[in-house]
């Protein structure tokens, strides 16, 4: 099996100040990586650099193509980059402003990325925008509603039908449960479970919630001062840690 | 199906002074289809552990672990996710399941991750809550408010639902009546028929001398006894 994404030596300065340096690893198709550490250690970085966000000062991005197979997306022009980002390749904000328009209808958030792709009927368009709210648990009749007047989950919820409405195979997601209460989060947790097995997805997620990664992720990987520390089974790195510092991280959580 | 060879482990605390504590070394065991082996010792010899490392859960220091053709202790997340799906079934002491999820769920789980009908997988499900004696009433609602012995018989439930060919059980019959304790040793008796390779713990001695075709005693595992 060839994997969906070949991660290799990938490393960020801001100046001399280290981002991340030396990463990779390989994704396959329907795997969820978790990558955790505290904030500062590179995490949102590594994210940034591999969705195109950021430029990495070296190394390669291999995403395996739906046209032309594996092809390094770090040197790839900028046109082809974002043709990516609107169709295989999703990304899910920690704030959800960050990733909708805001003064746009909560249909015409999710209705604007099928245009980009080439939808052009207006009835098909909506008919999908509104099976997709549905999907995520938002009521049809707030279709037309703009999503500043939708509460932070329904906002988080709504920003994650925006980008899989195109049927992506690799999403991107920084924090998706931050900032969000508990309540909201355990249903959250639960509908991106669903849709990753549903859809087949593949999945890299940067948390700083280790309960989060538990239920979501297959692999983990966990990351200080930007660089690697260590890698594997989701369950085994955290029952077992090996490096000194994932055991402070995990004998570090509270338990209600 | 499960063959363990020279397996070692040991906990390294680099918190606590980087103290390092071994409490397996030379495991060696090996458990054919239709065959139910019982891991005694006292508690705190390292039966759970052993079952821990079998799963992958816990990383083995040296040695081989061999389920199905797949050496866990080598093996990538994703060749030991695949055997957890396909091959190794593990009934562990305490129920871990995702919050809001309904009970008949939890149970169907393990057959639609292998690709089973919703209406089959469901059917399954509802057939084993049936005989395990959970009320059907309560088949809709999650297992995390329920009583200690219900959710052991959820557990229960939850791996037997797919047939796995290599069973791991850390004391499937612990907290449960005589009645349900039967319907799991029946359980268990009819996955050793259709060539299942079973490894278990049971406290109960019973329950041990029923199923049980041998036992491995695993304190000759643990470092102490070769010092």
């Amino acid at each position: 099996m060839t994997p969906l994404l070949q991660v290799k030596n990938i490393r960020k300065f801001y100046g001399a100040r280290i981002g991340c340096k030396d990463v990779t690893f390989d994704l396959y198709p329907g795997e969820v990586m978790g990558i955790v550490g505290e904030s500062g250690s590179g995490k949102s970085t590594l994210l940034n650099s591999l969705a195109g966000h950021l430029a990495p000062d070296c190394g390669e991005v291999i995403f395996d193509t739906r046209a032309d197979g594996p092809v390094d997306t770090v040197t790839m022009s900028e046109p082809e980059r974002r043709m990516l980002s609107r169709t295989d390749w999703a990304f899910v904000h920690q704030h959800a402003r960050d990733g909708l328009r805001m003064s746009v209808s909560a249909g015409g958030n999710i209705g604007e990325r099928l245009m980009a792709v080439g939808g052009r009927h207006y009835g098909s368009i909506r008919e999908r925008a509104a099976d997709w709210l549905a999907r995520v648990e938002i009521s049809e009749n707030r279709i037309d509603d703009r999503p500043s007047a939708f509460s932070g989950g329904m906002q988080q919820r709504l920003q994650i039908a925006r980008n899989l409405v195109t049927g992506p195979r690799l999403v991107f997601m920084d924090e998706p449960t931050g900032g969000l209460d508990v309540s909201v989060q355990a249903r959250l947790l639960d509908l991106l479970r669903g849709l990753v097995r549903e859809m087949g997805l593949s999945a890299i997620i940067v948390t700083h919630d280790l309960a989060v990664v538990r239920l979501l992720a297959d692999r983990l990987m966990v990351m200080k001062d930007g660089c690697v520390l260590e890698t594997g089974l989701t369950d085994q790195v955290l029952d077992d840690p090996q490096h000194g510092y994932t055991q402070l991280l995990v004998s570090s959580v509270l338990h209600v | 199906m499960i063959e363990l060879n020279n397996v070692s482990k040991s906990f390294t605390l680099h918190n606590q002074g980087g103290a390092v504590i071994p409490v397996m070394q030379n495991a060696t065991l090996c458990v054919e289809p239709r065959e139910c082996v019982g891991l005694t010792g006292v508690s705190g010899a390292g039966k759970s552990t052993l079952m821990r490392v079998i799963y992958g859960n816990y990383l083995a220091a040296s040695g081989s672990v061999v389920v199905g053709g797949v050496d866990v202790a080598k093996a990538e997340p994703r060749e030991i996710l695949a055997l957890r799906r396909e091959t190794l079934g593990y009934v562990s002491q305490f129920l871990r399941v995702v919050p809001r999820v309904p009970t008949l769920d939890v149970v169907a789980e393990p057959l639609l991750a292998v690709g089973t009908p919703e209406g089959q997988a469901r059917d399954k499900a509802a057939s084993l809550l049936a005989q395990l004696n959970i009320r059907e009433r309560l088949w809709g609602l999650s297992p995390t408010t329920f009583s200690g012995g219900e959710q052991q018989r959820v557990n229960i439930a939850r791996g037997f639902a797919y047939d796995f060919p290599a069973l791991l059980l850390d004391e499937p019959t612990a907290s449960l009546d005589a009645q349900n304790r039967a319907t799991v040793l029946g359980l268990i008796e009819t996955a050793k028929a259709r060539g299942a390779a079973i490894i278990g713990i049971f406290h109960d001695e019973a329950a041990r001398e029923t199923v049980c075709d041998r036992f491995v005693d695993v304190s000759v595992f643990s470092p102490k006894a070769l010092a």
